[in-house]
């Protein structure tokens, strides 16, 4: 009989975590795909939503990654004050807020924003954000910080012994260094933004809409809010899965490093730089397009904080709730999935990439209609949906630990019979405490900020910071909404430091 | 299990396999007895070891423990405390904690086994460092942590994987006299793999030479060392 060679903890709970994520996954999948009206085909309005979900993620992914590249370059080979903390600020878009996001950049390109107000008082016409330009607009905000990240990683990986080789050759640092290391990192980097942007439900809502600018995932919402016309939503949804398996799978086969983990505190030494002048005006350009809307958010939301409406404070702690659950389950699954560990464990931890949260809305509104009105659980599914679409994070961050205390406490705790629970409180949980908490971080700000899910099943009882946010910008309220945006921006950072805080609590390991 | 009492413990026709390579053993570890095995890198001692704590399941063959048969025995069911080269502590446990994980897994101890904890951790030369996490420890101190928690399990069989190559030649002889006074004198039988004869004469009564995948049968330290087979003479130098 072969034993195993760390403490047996007991297997369900991965079981349960595993079936849960099924479900949710492939469960709704199958009850969309058997709901889709198929008779019918792709209406042209269908064609016309595909095709620009396609254009609308191509250019946002082709804008953020070239307009990435000189940002990373110029903060790969310049040091300066403040640096450290402009790169951990790239990072932040990745747990902002979408739709606060989205009222920043309107504030600045909107109408009635910054830039309009200028081009009229210069006497100039108003430019309209919306369409196809806001839409890429938005989504190079949240996702160039991502480039800039993995590309800056992809700089510092080049040891600074080349650079020194190169030099002493007087040979171009262009073409024998950063050519290459751009042509394996760019590629990669451009499929995990398409894929973003292919799932982007939020900022299409916001600034797309109309035929001309509709994405699949607003077709799927539209279909169900406003259609009620659930076998094409299914249709779309099924269309949307197709798209997001072949971006995943490829991204996903492309990918393999973690831009969360390296450090990228070095400034590697250089002796082919040109004038730093180029570099700064680069930083500072990319700087101020990533704060100025932010700052609008606080310029514009803090007077009128204190007079939010009652309605406003109950949607915040609605999120609250569904946040610290989602959290709290999220991290749940991830630690019974890792505990479990094994092949299919990671399959079905990846598998949640490849969904969306309207798919998967759509897909649950579907399966719960029959049986209770989908408002009565609105919440409840947006926890669900929400802890799923962050499990693959959840994961990628506490897997690694799991491993590497399995193998080297393992042999002890099974030769002193620990198990189980046991092993879980004495060992496990102590040594896991540090990725728990980013982890349980990283799922309460992510479903904080959610605007999806919410959106298909919400009625007015039971909307969310994010919906809340949301309907005060469609009734014009922009005051109300910008502190409305304070007031989630502030929670979802709020609740990512103190998990993350809580995690770091204990220092000596 | 933990009756204290003396055992014997016996491989019969073992057969152990890891990837390519493949250890036979049929040797009898008499009880009470000090058992040093010595031999090359490779020859297959922690394989030994592992296969008898119940680490590694055999291919075939047997092992005994005073006439029961152990060898499905899952490794923390078994008349064995093992040392292992490194991790013998949990980092973020205590040192008082560490040793009481060798009374109870969970450490829901009674007064009295905290007590005795208190005094094995005296009795390994550590009194009033019960609550110091093994980074506050030196290396020297953590290998006493970890002796104390053998001493408190008090199992018969006693399995040492070089558990004090990291410590320097004065503290690691320091730690050998401490397994003879504390172990061995209290009747447990105790088999350490080591690459030292100076070692094995230190404290082995008796000395197994494995070499070329096959455990050979223990044989009296100063006998083996004075008349040394072919195998053990290469080995020696």
């Amino acid at each position: 009989m072969a034993h195993s060679l760390v403490p047996v903890t007991p297997r369900w709970p991965g079981a349960a975590a595993a079936a849960l994520v099924l479900v949710l996954t492939v469960g709704t999948l199958g009850a969309v795909a058997w709901r889709a009206e198929w008779v019918g085909g792709l209406a042209p309005a269908d064609w016309a939503a595909v095709r620009f979900t396609l254009v609308q993620a191509l250019l946002s992914a082709l804008l953020s990654v070239l307009l990435a590249i000189p940002v990373a370059r110029a903060l790969a080979r310049r040091s300066f004050y403040g640096r450290d903390l402009l790169i951990t600020l790239l990072g932040a878009p990745f747990l902002l807020p979408v739709i606060v996001a989205v009222l920043g950049i309107l504030a600045i390109f909107g109408r009635g924003g910054l830039l309009n107000d200028g081009l009229v008082w210069l006497g100039f016409q108003p430019v309209s954000i919306f369409g196809l330009h806001g839409v890429v607009l938005a989504h190079v905000f949240f996702n160039m910080p991502l480039a800039v990240r993995f590309i800056l990683q992809g700089w510092l990986s080049i040891p600074a012994e080349r650079f020194r080789l190169v030099a002493s050759l007087n040979a171009p640092v262009g073409r024998l260094l950063e050519w290459p290391m751009l042509r394996s990192v760019v590629p990669s980097t451009f499929l995990v933004i398409f894929l973003i942007c292919l799932t982007s439900f939020a900022v299409a809502l916001t600034m797309g809409g109309g035929p001309r600018a509709t994405t699949v995932e607003l077709a799927i919402y539209q279909a169900v809010r406003f259609d009620f016309d659930l076998g094409r939503a299914a249709l779309l949804a099924c269309i949307q899965f197709g798209l997001c398996v072949v971006a995943a799978a490829l991204a996903w086969g492309l990918t393999g490093n973690d831009p969360m983990g390296v450090g990228m505190d070095r400034v590697v030494q250089r002796w082919d730089l040109p004038r730093p002048v180029m570099d700064y005006a680069v930083i500072t350009m990319a700087a101020l397009f990533l704060l100025l809307p932010l700052g609008m958010i606080v310029v514009r939301g803090l007077p009128a904080f204190t007079d939010m409406p009652v309605t406003v404070w109950a949607a915040a702690l609605r999120s609250l709730c569904v946040a610290i659950g989602s959290a709290a389950l999220c991290v749940l699954m991830a630690l019974a999935l890792a505990l479990r560990g094994g092949a299919m464990v990671s399959v079905v931890g990846v598998m949640p990439l490849a969904a969306s949260g309207l798919v998967v809305g759509t897909g649950a509104f579907l399966i719960v209609f029959p049986f209770v009105r989908p408002a009565d659980v609105a919440l409840l599914v947006t926890m669900l949906v929400n802890a799923t679409l962050a499990l693959p994070f959840a994961l990628r961050a506490i897997a690694p630990t799991v491993d590497q205390i399995n193998q080297s406490y393992g042999r002890l705790g099974l030769a002193l019979d620990m198990r189980g629970w046991t092993w879980l409180r004495w060992v496990v949980l102590p040594r896991l405490r540090r990725p728990l908490g980013f982890a349980a971080g990283l799922a309460a700000a992510l479903s904080m900020g959610d605007l999806g899910v919410i959106a298909l099943f919400a009625g007015q009882g039971q909307e969310t910071l994010p919906l809340a946010m949301y309907r005060l910008m469609g009734a014009y309220r922009m005051e109300t909404a910008a502190s409305a945006a304070l007031l989630l921006v502030v929670l979802s950072f709020a609740l990512f430091w103190i998990c993350d805080r809580w995690g770091r609590g204990r220092v000596e390991m | 299990m933990t009756d204290g009492g003396v055992g014997v413990l016996r491989c019969e026709n073992l057969v152990l396999q890891q990837g390519a390579f493949s250890l036979r053993a049929d040797v009898v570890f008499p009880r009470g007895e000090a058992v040093a095995l010595i031999g090359p890198s490779g020859a297959g001692k922690s394989t030994l070891l592992a296969g008898l704590a119940g680490f590694l399941a055999p291919v075939s063959g047997r092992v005994i423990f005073d006439d029961v048969d152990v060898t499905d025995a899952e490794p923390g069911k078994r008349p064995i405390s093992m040392l292992f080269q490194d991790n013998n502590l949990f980092p973020h446990l205590s040192a008082a904690q560490n040793v009481g994980l060798g009374l109870r897994p969970d450490l829901r101890l009674t007064v009295e086994q905290r007590e005795q904890v208190t005094v094995a951790l005296a009795e390994v030369g550590l009194a009033g460092l019960d609550d110091r996490r093994p980074a506050a420890l030196s290396g020297g101190q953590q290998s006493r942590v970890a002796l104390a928690r053998v001493l408190v399990a008090d199992r018969p069989v006693v399995l040492l994987d070089e558990p004090f190559s990291a410590l320097g030649p004065a503290l690691k002889d320091e730690m050998l006299d401490l397994v003879k006074s504390k172990l061995v004198a209290a009747g447990k039988t105790v088999v350490m793999v080591t690459h030292d004869p100076a070692d094995a004469r230190r404290i082995a009564d008796m000395v197994a030479l494995v070499d070329a995948g096959e455990v050979h049968a223990p044989v009296a330290t100063d006998v083996l060392f004075n008349n040394p087979p072919a195998a053990l003479r290469a080995y020696l130098g």
